[in-house]
């Protein structure tokens, strides 16, 4: 109706890239959380900057060091290949991956946030009722983490739906396998009489990221809601 | 038998604390903030590794550094009632009560979880979420969680401390009831000298890291270390006794205490009801000819068996009424106009009225 085919294939991808990114984020970033909130450990603040810098680094050059270590020659993407046949330069799973890289600062913040609101007392009230740290962490922490992680999910989500830099930089654009939404945009923005395209790929990111926010915060609002606020 | 030998070294602080206790029973680790009462339940419970020594319950090794023993916390058997409840926010109150019960590793179910409600009166509550409790509910809630977990021991950090004045005197009936009705050992944390008079049977007084004195509740009323804590005004003999007949025209009971007899002021005593009397050493007068013609209704007749400087110039004077002890501050000047010495037949005079407010009801259980 309002997008024409091409268009429709990059929000679908975006979609598809953004979800599957989001999938693969919410256990790692659930556990670099809890990791980074609850232990302590000889470089402790090495693993928390680097977890974080992608927030920091232009993402050009993330997607080159991506390029570096998961190219067919590079340390990880070499043996990927060699071992799975894993193709990840110029494919999608390849751009999951950007997408993944650069999103998972953004949840390991909303989620370590609601943690560290967290008392830490009642993860010992747990362990003296004779709950184990498998147990305690899934009837108590997770549950309470709960609105950290969709938070964190709704933002990496949105978020996810607009990274350009580090995937054009890994992946290129490639239409239908890589050219996600921004890159439909930009490679719209670049083509003569692409205005009416660049201005609907425009409008749809805008209506998608707000929409995320929005959800976002009114996911956690109902949350603590329902826990209840304040510490017990 | 609970035997606790542990040493912890936290920067300047050295705790090195040995003491053991009766199972069942209750016993209050008293003393100063600071002077590491919460320091040890919280090594009883696992939640913190002495450097050395050993944690033992009634034969069960929970801690041996020798022996390289460390039982995990959750896996002791240890209830425990923090001072802030720590209720789980995301569970209802029931939910909250099971939590420990569905983890109680085959210990056999001894507690009910219908007599733990009623006990604490908490049933009303069953259906809410923690967030809505008032500080008392709270607490409750808290210890009925403890207890379902079906605990060989129950610790108690300081349950009432964060409740104001008739939050605590409306949890304490709780707690002595918690005391007489099951037979579960219990360790609580207490700096309210109050509260260790109505709860303990024993009491560990704890000064900078060691234990200052240790015994029964009426022995350790007398020590010289307590005084330190509760200051002079707070010093007198704790007695236990049997109520007797309670007088109805006059509203008095008798109180068989040692050979003697005491006359109280009887609220809700109960022939045959075990009570315990704090006597305060500034409130007892002493007699070295049988007293006539007074107000006084008790009158105690006894043997000074010690007397000891108590301050600059006044003396404590213990006085052994035939199976208990008392306790009578008098000043030096007084001391030496009646030529008080020990092994003098004296008779010590108690105000009914001033024992308003220090006649508790005790342990139904038979004395030690």
């Amino acid at each position: 109706m309002l997008l024409d085919a091409d268009e429709w294939q990059a929000l679908r991808l975006s979609l598809d890239v953004a979800l599957w990114s989001l999938l693969w984020n919410l256990p790692v970033a659930t556990l670099v959380a809890w990791v980074l909130a609850r232990r302590r450990f000889p470089g402790r603040t090495v693993f928390d900057a680097f977890v974080h810098l992608p927030l920091v680094l232009p993402p050009v050059l993330t997607g080159y060091l991506l390029l570096l270590l998961f190219g067919t020659r590079g340390p990880i993407g070499g043996w990927l290949l060699r071992t799975f046949g894993v193709h990840l330069v110029f494919t999608t799973a390849g751009t999951v991956l950007a997408v993944t890289v650069m999103t998972l600062p953004l949840m390991v913040r909303a989620i370590r946030l609601t943690l560290e609101g967290i008392d830490a007392g009642l993860e010992e009230a747990a362990r003296t009722l004779g709950a184990g740290p498998v147990d305690r962490f899934c009837t108590i922490t997770l549950p309470l983490m709960l609105p950290g992680i969709l938070a964190g999910a709704v933002t990496a989500f949105a978020a996810g739906l607009g990274e350009f830099g580090a995937v054009i930089t890994f992946v290129s654009n490639i239409p239908g396998v890589t050219r996600t939404l921004p890159l439909a945009l930009y490679t719209a923005l670049q083509t003569p009489n692409g205005d009416a395209t660049a201005a609907r790929l425009a409008a749809t990111s805008f209506v998608l990221g707000l929409g995320g926010l929005v959800l976002s915060e009114w996911l956690a609002r109902g949350l603590r809601r329902r826990l209840g606020r304040g510490a017990a | 038998m609970l035997e606790i030998d542990v040493r912890k070294q936290r920067g300047a602080f050295a705790l090195h604390v040995t003491f053991a206790a009766a199972t069942p029973g209750a016993t209050a680790l008293f003393g100063r903030s600071g002077c590491g009462k919460t320091t040890i339940i919280h090594m009883i419970a696992g939640l913190l590794r002495p450097d050395a020594g050993c944690i033992r319950i009634d034969g069960t090794v929970l801690f041996d550094a020798a022996r390289g023993i460390d039982v995990p916390a959750e896996q002791r058997g240890v209830g425990y009632v923090f001072q802030d409840a720590r209720l789980f926010p995301h569970l209802s109150v029931r939910d909250n009560l099971l939590y420990g019960s569905r983890r109680a590793r085959g210990r056999p179910p001894r507690l009910k979880f219908d007599d733990v409600v009623e006990l604490l009166g908490i049933a009303p509550l069953l259906g809410r979420r923690p967030h809505g409790l008032s500080g008392g509910e709270r607490q409750r809630v808290a210890i009925g969680r403890a207890l379902l977990s079906q605990p060989r021991l129950l610790l108690l950090d300081e349950p009432m401390a964060a409740l104001d004045e008739p939050r605590r005197a409306e949890l304490l009936p709780y707690l002595e009831s918690l005391r007489d009705r099951f037979s579960l050992p219990m360790v609580f944390v207490s700096h309210q000298y109050a509260e260790v008079l109505r709860l303990a049977d024993e009491v560990v007084v704890l000064d900078r890291g060691t234990v200052a004195a240790h015994g029964d509740t009426c022995a350790m009323s007398r020590s010289p270390a307590l005084r330190a804590i509760v200051g002079p005004e707070s010093i007198g003999a704790v007695v236990e006794g049997t109520a007797g007949e309670v007088d109805a025209p006059t509203g008095l009971a008798r109180i068989q205490v040692g050979a003697g007899q005491l006359l109280v002021e009887s609220a809700d005593l109960r022939r045959g009801q075990r009570v315990r009397i704090q006597l305060l050493a500034r409130d007892l007068i002493i007699a070295v000819a049988p007293p006539a013609g007074l107000s006084v209704r008790n009158s105690l007749s006894g043997t000074i068996d010690g007397l000891a400087p108590d301050g600059e110039r006044a003396w404590l004077v213990s006085t052994d009424i035939g199976g208990a002890t008392l306790m009578v501050r008098v000043t030096d000047d007084a001391r030496q106009a009646l030529e008080l010495t020990v092994g003098q037949r004296v008779w010590v005079l108690v105000k009914t009225v001033s024992l308003r407010g220090h006649v508790f009801a005790g342990a139904n259980r038979p004395p030690r």
